[in-house]
């Protein structure tokens, strides 16, 4: 089912309903409707300034909506106060755009943060799953001895990748997984989240304007607009789609009923 | 007229608002230490960090503000054949006024700006947002450690403030002005009280709380980027120093005020 509704999934891992987000007289999110599966891969594009970004830190309560339900495993987390939120974060992983690492620690304790910091594990314990998560992600034990600032770009990525996935969530969220790395890194980055998604089996809620990440990761694709989702189908429709904003932004024509706003969220 | 009563009664408001904010903040704050987990580590970190690493300014300061003193005591006692007092006056000024102001102002250069560049720099990074996600709490890892620290590592500063800046007076007063060591020693120690002391380190442990509070509080809600962390930095110099001087005046009157 393609178009602006969102399609009926039986018993959805993220369900969000009505949800509306503003800075000052700046409408973000106006009512966004959208469901997401257990184990489907969900990418979200727009462009920039749409309100991308804040419509996952809302679900990740790193924003607090002023309307809406959120809902995971159908329990409602708006207004959840703080002591309830830890045991939700737990299920969740986040990969964000700038990476994130942590700059005092050392790359295999920023991957093993959670572990130790969040759930108390054991540090000898937590390095070794840290190390086999950046070898799950292509770097080396030598790797994690090293300070995030002496990392590329792609690198710092990886890392950010293998501590998004360390403990192992239910859910796991991307922020512009590609933005700023050439394409060859891109596709590395793209391949990895395909992969490392699978092996956890995880949720995945995507967000990023490049198309070529969104076709290769996605299973269902939904375009936010102004505050809201304009449309949303399977990722093999979105070239097909009967939809003037989705056509306008795959193609990445300059002309067409989106228009650029000079000034960001 | 009702436009200035307007534009006064906004400030005020906005005042009003700012110290909610702020008191939340240190609430938020200091409640985490109510609840586990808790990050000895961390704290112990930033001991070292204020305490240890901001002696060598705090002694400094403290070395020469004590000769100085020595020195404009005398020639000014000197007027009314008042020396003797010179000792006296020193450790007086030193123990309950210019140890923990000085060390505190200090402490705010320092140290306040460095938490609030180092915590602004998280938050303008996500990485306060990451902390988050990987569920722990921003104010039980960042902003705790950093008030406690500020808190009882003040006053260890002071105290070994007093003793250098005591020890300036006594260099000046002994080699340059003549005073006998003894002599010089005895007036230090005969009319110095405990309260004299005490309400120095009182004052050194609030000052010491104001520094850190006013990095945290600055440095998690800056914005924009490196112009917002600069900004996050200057503020908490000035508004940590403002209140060091607002605060030594509130426990001057609670100590001493007739």
């Amino acid at each position: 089912m393609n178009g602006a509704v969102s399609p009926k999934i039986a018993a959805p891992k993220i369900s969000v309903r009505g949800l509306e987000k503003s800075f000052g007289a700046k409408r973000v999110l106006d009512g966004v409707d959208i469901d997401c599966g257990i184990g489907e891969s969900l990418v979200i594009i727009g462009g920039s300034g749409t309100g991308k970004s804040v419509f996952v830190k809302c679900i990740l309560g790193l924003l607090h909506p002023e309307a809406g339900s959120i809902r995971i495993d159908g329990a409602e987390t708006v207004g959840l106060p703080r002591a309830g939120r830890t045991g939700l974060m737990n299920k969740f992983g986040m990969l964000f755009q700038g990476a994130a690492l942590f700059d005092s620690l050392p790359v295999w304790e920023n991957v093993a943060f959670g572990l130790i910091q969040g759930r108390g594990m054991e540090r000898a314990k937590a390095r070794q799953i840290a190390l086999d998560k950046l070898a799950a992600v292509g770097l080396g034990a030598e790797v994690g001895e090293l300070s995030p600032s002496e990392l590329s770009g792609g690198m710092q990525k990886r890392v950010a990748l293998a501590r998004a996935i360390a403990a192992e969530p239910e859910i796991i969220f991307f922020d512009e997984p590609t933005t700023g790395l050439d394409p060859i890194m891109a596709d590395v980055i793209n391949d990895l989240i395909i992969k490392c998604v699978r092996e956890v089996g995880a949720t995945a809620v995507s967000i990023t304007h490049d198309m070529v990440s969104a076709r290769k990761i996605a299973d269902r694709i939904a375009m936010l607009h102004k505050g809201k989702i304009v449309w949303q189908g399977p990722a093999a429709d979105i070239d097909g789609a009967d939809n003037p904003f989705v056509d306008q932004f795959v193609h990445g024509r300059a002309e067409g009923p989106i228009q650029m706003e000079v000034r960001a969220v | 007229m009702i436009t200035f009563l307007a534009s006064v009664g906004a400030a005020f408001f906005a005042f009003l608002a700012a110290t909610g904010r702020l008191a939340r903040f240190a609430l938020l704050g200091l409640s985490a230490a109510l609840r586990p987990p808790f990050y000895p580590r961390l704290i112990l970190r930033q001991i070292v960090y204020i305490g240890y690493y901001s002696l060598p300014v705090v002694g400094l300061t403290a070395i020469f503000t004590g000769m100085v003193l020595a020195l404009q005591s005398y020639t000014g006692f000197s007027r009314f054949n008042a020396e003797s007092a010179v000792a006296t006056v020193v450790v007086l000024s030193v123990t309950r006024e210019l140890g923990p102001v000085i060390a505190g102002l200090m402490v705010a250069g320092r140290v306040g700006a460095a938490m609030a560049a180092e915590i602004g720099t998280m938050r303008v990074t996500d990485q306060i947002d990451a902390l988050t996600t990987l569920s722990t709490d921003p104010f039980r890892y960042l902003v705790l450690p950093r008030l406690l620290a500020g808190l009882l590592t003040l006053p260890l500063l002071v105290l070994v403030a007093d003793v250098i800046g005591v020890f300036g007076g006594y260099i000046v007063g002994t080699y340059k002005l003549g005073f006998n060591p003894a002599s010089y020693l005895t007036q230090t120690e005969s009319y110095l009280e405990t309260l004299d002391v005490v309400s120095g380190l009182v004052k050194a442990a609030v000052f010491g709380f104001i520094v850190a509070l006013m990095g945290c509080y600055h440095g998690y809600h800056s914005r924009g980027g490196a112009e917002g962390v600069g900004q996050a930095t200057t503020y908490a110099v000035v508004s940590a120093s403002i209140l060091i001087l607002l605060s030594n005046y509130l426990l001057t009157t609670a100590f001493f005020g007739t």
